[in-house]
């Protein structure tokens, strides 16, 4: 076989169909009938993939990326450690007379908002995908249309179930102490990877709708401040004016804190946890489907 | 018509109010290199990204080995690859990982899309940058195992939207014995080009597009011979004596002669059946000259180039009829890649 590699750049290697001249190293290839033919198969090709393989492809994509990129984590890493520290020792002291009872009560909140946060970095990786070529490919696939999309989140569940640990790991060092013991707290993080994916399906609707990374962080910002903020995250909503409390109440993200704290302190509240689900179960029906029109029109 | 890979009647896609399509009709036979020929903008890629499910046409219909490409796009997918203008391989992976990639999502099971991976690694001459991030190869590494990535399953039809663009030529010539290799061996292989030069030499029939429409089609060697084989370029020594021999090439060649800007060069072209007819009338009408005692300094005789079939097929080069055009405006990113 006269395959010829980059390093080999002997004279003998560039006898070529292009004038054999000397060459820029990495480009002494010339595409052999013999080699070239052995690898063209017309007529065979295994069974199209299920559903289920073709979006865990996509996820083992989404991991290689971050092994790639490793630097993608800080925003998994320091982001919730700053968040939590942050406003433990800045509203600690004043709501509940010390940072550690503080953190009894914020540490779900907190775990809440910043895995909720992170969830936008979603729409940015998709909305930088479809820049490239690579996602033409993708689409001229015979494949389960929705498993690029699902395989994205497959890698992001991975994101939040990491940033989620780190704020535990945390929280205990701090000082918080969960009535729940492991299997609420391992319910409470499975509760909000779980809705999280579910959210997130807004963000690849908005990656695929808008024109630029900016615009999808700036709509991002817009929704998710006011959702976090304006929830049971960090005060007793009791003192809140009635319209906030109105808001605050129907806010999904204030269920998903009330479910998680109700998991930690190892007293489920199943109304809250049904709540949750339906709600996420409602954002994957409803973005899910925006996201797959807009994904087959693009 | 079972043995066409390709057939549309009346395709139309519109963007905003860009007819970027419009109106084409095509027959692309099985087995061969069809060349799509046209200047930027001419709704080139907008017509593969139909061909290849990846937009809805506005009207007309489209057929892929008979399939619909509305109707049944699963059944198009499974049976054509593109190679798009801009490397369809992901840069931040491995040349490895981007073929075991698209190996898994081809049904190939775990050790299968390995081997086939590292095969055509090996085919590509690409082993040795196996490991490396996409992002570290030059460009005609980067197409080669883009076209590796497409024929990962052997597909009956391979599109290729401007394979050479932006290539240095060594690279080109390895891109165009790969095109000879890949149709030898079965496949169907339907080939975007602004250039005669690389259509003639792959393709056995040849669209001319522009705006929209399929304005000339046929063999290389038809379009040729009705854009005329080729034109003739004269440097004269005396600018004196131009507009004598502006009457003899007239009349020894029967083709308008045209001025040009400098004041001693004419341009004409020869209109004939081959190329070496167009060289015997050329080499009279330099005698002719020269018996007429006008001094000739330089002399050539070149293949129409893309201007110049555009020019014979149209009356005016590509772009000066209309607005400018992009292909794909809907994706808000072309005017920067149109004009690299």
């Amino acid at each position: 076989m006269s395959t010829t590699t980059e390093s080999t750049n002997t004279p003998g290697s560039t006898t070529t169909t292009q004038n054999g001249t000397t060459t820029e190293n990495g480009t002494s290839f010339a595409p052999a009938s013999e080699t070239l033919g052995a690898v063209l198969a017309p007529g065979t090709r295994p069974p199209r993939p299920s559903a289920l393989s073709a979006s865990l492809t996509f996820g083992w994509r989404a991991m290689l990326k971050i092994k790639h990129v490793p630097e993608q984590l800080f925003d998994v890493t320091a982001f919730p450690i700053m968040m939590t520290l942050m406003f433990t020792y800045l509203f600690g002291g004043a709501l509940a007379g010390s940072p550690t009872e503080y953190l009894q009560f914020l540490l779900p909140g907190i775990m809440v908002t910043s895995v909720v946060m992170i969830t936008m970095y979603t729409g940015v990786e998709v909305n930088k995908d479809i820049e490239k070529g690579v996602f033409d490919r993708f689409r001229t696939l015979p494949i389960w249309r929705p498993s690029t999309m699902v395989g994205y989140l497959l890698g992001d569940a991975f994101r939040y179930t990491m940033a989620a640990t780190v704020i535990l790991v945390v929280g205990l060092v701090l000082g918080f102490r969960p009535q729940g013991g492991v299997a609420g707290v391992l319910g409470a993080i499975a509760l909000l990877v779980a809705f999280s994916f579910a959210f997130s399906w807004i963000w690849t609707m908005f990656g695929l709708l808008l024109r630029s990374e900016k615009s999808v962080m700036g709509v991002s910002m817009l929704v998710l401040f006011p959702l976090t903020f304006l929830s049971n995250v960090y005060v007793d909503p009791q003192t809140m004016p009635g319209w906030l409390q109105a808001f605050v109440g129907v806010n999904p993200i204030s269920h998903l804190v009330s479910a998680a704290r109700s998991l930690m302190a190892g007293s489920p509240d199943t109304g809250e946890i049904t709540w949750v689900l339906v709600c996420g179960a409602v954002s994957i029906a409803v973005f899910g489907a925006l996201t797959m029109r807009l994904y087959n029109r693009k | 018509m079972r043995d066409l890979a390709v057939e549309t009647s009346g395709l139309v896609k519109i963007f905003g109010k860009n007819r970027a399509v419009d109106g084409l009709d095509l027959a692309v036979p099985a087995g061969t290199v069809y060349g799509v020929l046209g200047p930027n903008g001419a709704g080139k890629t907008t017509a593969v990204k139909m061909l290849a499910t990846l937009l809805r046409p506005d009207g007309g219909e489209a057929r892929v080995f008979g399939h619909d490409v509305l109707r049944e796009p699963d059944a198009v997918r499974s049976r054509v690859s593109l190679t798009g203008q801009y490397a369809s391989v992901d840069e931040e992976m491995t040349g490895m990982e981007n073929l075991v990639l698209l190996g898994r999502l081809l049904g190939h099971r775990r050790a299968a899309a390995r081997d086939r991976a590292m095969r055509l690694l090996e085919a590509f001459g690409l082993t040795e940058a196996a490991g490396r991030q996409v992002k570290t190869y030059s460009g005609g590494m980067r197409r080669r195992l883009d076209i590796a990535a497409s024929i990962l399953n052997t597909p009956d039809l391979l599109f290729l939207d401007e394979p050479t663009t932006g290539l240095d030529p060594r690279s080109r010539n390895q891109v165009w014995d790969i095109v000879r290799i890949v149709v030898a061996h079965g496949t169907t292989v339907l080939l975007t080009t602004q250039y005669l030069d690389e259509a003639d030499r792959l393709a056995g029939r040849i669209a001319v597009i522009d705006h929209g429409k399929v304005i000339a089609e046929g063999t290389p060697g038809e379009l040729k011979s009705s854009v005329g084989s080729g034109s003739v370029h004269v440097r004269l020594r005396d600018a004196a004596r131009r507009p004598e021999a502006e009457r003899v090439l007239a009349r020894e060649l029967n083709t308008p002669v045209q001025l040009e800007a400098d004041p001693v060069a004419l341009t004409t072209r020869i209109s004939g059946q081959d190329a070496d007819a167009g060289a015997e009338r050329a080499s009279r009408a330099l005698a002719a000259l020269a018996a007429s005692g006008i001094v000739v300094d330089d002399f050539s005789l070149g293949q129409p180039s893309l201007d110049e079939v555009f020019l014979a097929l149209t009356g005016a080069p590509p772009g000066e009829r209309g607005p400018a055009r992009t292909d794909h405006p809907a994706t808000g990113r072309n005017a920067q890649e149109e004009a690299a």
